[in-house]
């Protein structure tokens, strides 16, 4: 099972573009990285430039809106996340829980969607597109 | 709910934290343990024993802040209590011993501290420990698999599709022949390493193709191996970082789990590589696959066999459509390969690999020597892939009596049809 823990930071909403960790965050936190990684679970990091630096994208009747970032009305904002692989909820829960996280920020643990969590006929319509386009232009035969 | 009801869930609950728990520490508590008891089995029981404890004690107590230390120090109280009614190992005894005088909270300080330092050390040991050749491979990989992989008796057994009681009879021998055989609890030194890495390895890839080889509707412990396999091996790749052949099994490994979800067709027919949907290949394990092979590649010098398997599947995950395979590439690297673990299987790869770079010629060249292959005169895809390269060169009727000839040698009745139906077509073409 994939879960990706997804790093809330507070503050980060209005944090500056160019805001970086203090160096003892950063030395903690690698050694976190680096205890996933021994552990063979680690799939993929990163982390994210603060939403000053970020736009989001609206669609008022259907139509996109672009505003750039920092976003007055989000109270929460992602600075990060990890994404794992692990047997079970309880597993990704405990890895989130060894993560030195301060006290102003919150770790958020989801599942990731495999194509088997679908019913077959979303499944279909995920494979089909893909399919059409791969076959446009092949030549069948040698 | 009632005061009871809720009491229950909540040990549920903490009995699967414990069980998330265990996954993560056993390996690192049976390693840490057998260098203090120089034993496996003896380590794995004091380490089972530690986690009873924590069964009966953190549904009230709660999961402690580290749990790793948590059952290294009980652990290592019962193996003081143990070890006291053995005499003749009073060194060890002393060394505890120190330990245990010392206040709990030093002794849960000195424990963190001794599981940084060594815990990588223990952790490799046990691994060339459970993978010894003087152990049989299933008996390797069932001890790995426990004493590494944290998995139960019962998930093995179905993991392997064998009763229990063999599972949990093979582990008990395998632990008896090593302690038997006065197997050192060490990490192989100088040239002996290579050899024994490549048993170590060896385990690891038996794992994975059995999990590979699971199709689906079957038990989900079977696939699983796959990751199972594939974590092991991302934690050896950790622990012996220098060593090329690690990062290749890797990398062969995460690339051919890439590939798991385009292998199967809606009937549950397996798709072979060249038509697979590649939209539903896992970019993030190629990805994966693809910086662990250039690890293996920059530590320098000739890639390995893992390395090579794992450089060809990489040219085959670069392609974004078959028709962009770089198969001069891969013809080259199977040459390689049939220079190090020569086998006429190989050969019919290269075969395959040439036909497609240089024309169907110039494979046909190559598998006409491979007709006389003792190793490969009853195996159904000489015959087919023959059948493919005359067919392609418009000598259909003697295509068409190679598609029959492999479709009398496969017992795969899927592929039978195929077969039969590419000799028809080779009829009707015919004139």
């Amino acid at each position: 099972m994939r879960f990706m823990m997804l790093m809330i930071p507070k503050g980060y909403e209005t944090a500056a573009p160019g805001t970086v960790p203090d160096a003892a965050a950063v030395a903690a936190m690698m050694k976190y990285n680096e205890s996933l990684q021994k552990a063979g679970v680690l799939l993929a990091l990163d982390g994210l430039h603060p939403p000053s630096t970020g736009a989001r994208v609206t669609f008022p009747g259907g139509k996109p809106k672009v505003t750039d970032g920092p976003f007055a009305e989000a109270k929460e904002v992602l600075g990060g996340y990890w994404m794992i692989q692990v047997k079970s909820r309880e597993e990704a829960i405990e890895w989130a829980s060894r993560c030195p996280a301060s006290e102003n920020e919150i770790i958020e643990v989801r599942q990731v969607q495999e194509m088997s969590d679908f019913p077959p006929d979303v499944q279909e319509a995920a494979a089909g597109f893909a399919e059409m386009q791969m076959k446009s232009g092949h030549s069948q035969g040698a | 709910m009632t005061a009871a009801d809720s009491s229950i869930s909540t040990h549920q609950d903490t009995h699967r934290a414990i069980d998330a728990v265990w996954r993560i520490e056993s390996a690192r508590l049976i390693a840490g343990l057998a260098r203090i008891v120089r034993d496996v089995g003896l380590a794995e029981e004091l380490a089972q024993d530690a986690l009873v404890a924590a069964l009966e004690q953190w549904p009230e107590s709660g999961v402690p802040r580290n749990p790793g230390a948590w059952l290294m120090a009980t652990a290592k109280h019962r193996a003081i209590d143990q070890l006291r009614r053995r005499t003749r190992l009073e060194r060890k005894h002393e060394e505890l011993g120190r330990e245990v005088e010392t206040r709990q909270e030093t002794a849960v300080a000195e424990i963190e501290a001794a599981i940084d330092d060594d815990i990588g050390d223990d952790l490799l040991r046990l691994v060339f420990t459970a993978c010894h050749p003087v152990l049989s491979p299933e008996a390797r990989v069932a001890l790995t698999l426990r004493l590494l992989g944290g998995l139960t008796t019962d998930e093995i057994a179905r993991a392997f599709l064998v009763p229990e009681p063999t599972v949990a009879q093979r582990i008990v021998r395998a632990k008896k022949t090593l302690a038997e055989k006065r197997v050192p609890f060490e990490v192989p030194r100088g040239e002996e390493l290579a050899a024994r890495l490549s048993s170590v390895l060896e385990v690891l890839y038996l794992v994975f193709n059995e999990g590979y080889a699971a199709t689906a509707g079957e038990d989900w412990m079977r696939p699983a191996l796959c990751e199972d396999a594939l974590r092991l091996g991302r934690i050896l790749a950790e622990l012996v970082p220098k060593e090329p052949e690690v990062h290749g099994l890797v990398a062969l490994m995460e690339i051919q789990a890439s590939r798991s979800r385009a292998r199967i067709g809606p009937s549950g027919e397996p798709i072979l590589l060249l038509e697979q949907n590649r939209a539903r290949w896992d970019q993030l394990l190629i990805r994966r696959g693809l910086a662990a092979l250039q690890r293996a590649e920059k530590l320098g010098g000739a890639l390995g066999p893992y390395g090579l398997q794992a450089a060809i599947a990489a040219c085959h995950a670069r392609a974004r459509t078959p028709e962009e395979t770089d198969w001069q590439r891969i013809a080259a690297l199977y040459g390689a390969l049939a220079r190090i673990t020569p086998s006429p299987i190989v050969e019919l790869n290269r075969a395959v690999a040439l036909s497609m770079a240089f024309g169907p010629a110039a494979g046909l060249e190559l598998v006409d020597e491979l007709t006389a292959e003792p190793a490969l005169q009853g195996y159904h895809l000489l015959p087919s892939v023959r059948g493919d390269l005359l067919a392609k060169l418009g000598r259909f009727e003697e295509a068409r009596a190679e598609f029959e000839r492999a479709a009398s040698l496969t017992r795969n009745e899927r592929e039978r049809e195929l077969l039969l139906r590419r000799a028809a077509a080779c009829g009707r073409t015919d004139q």
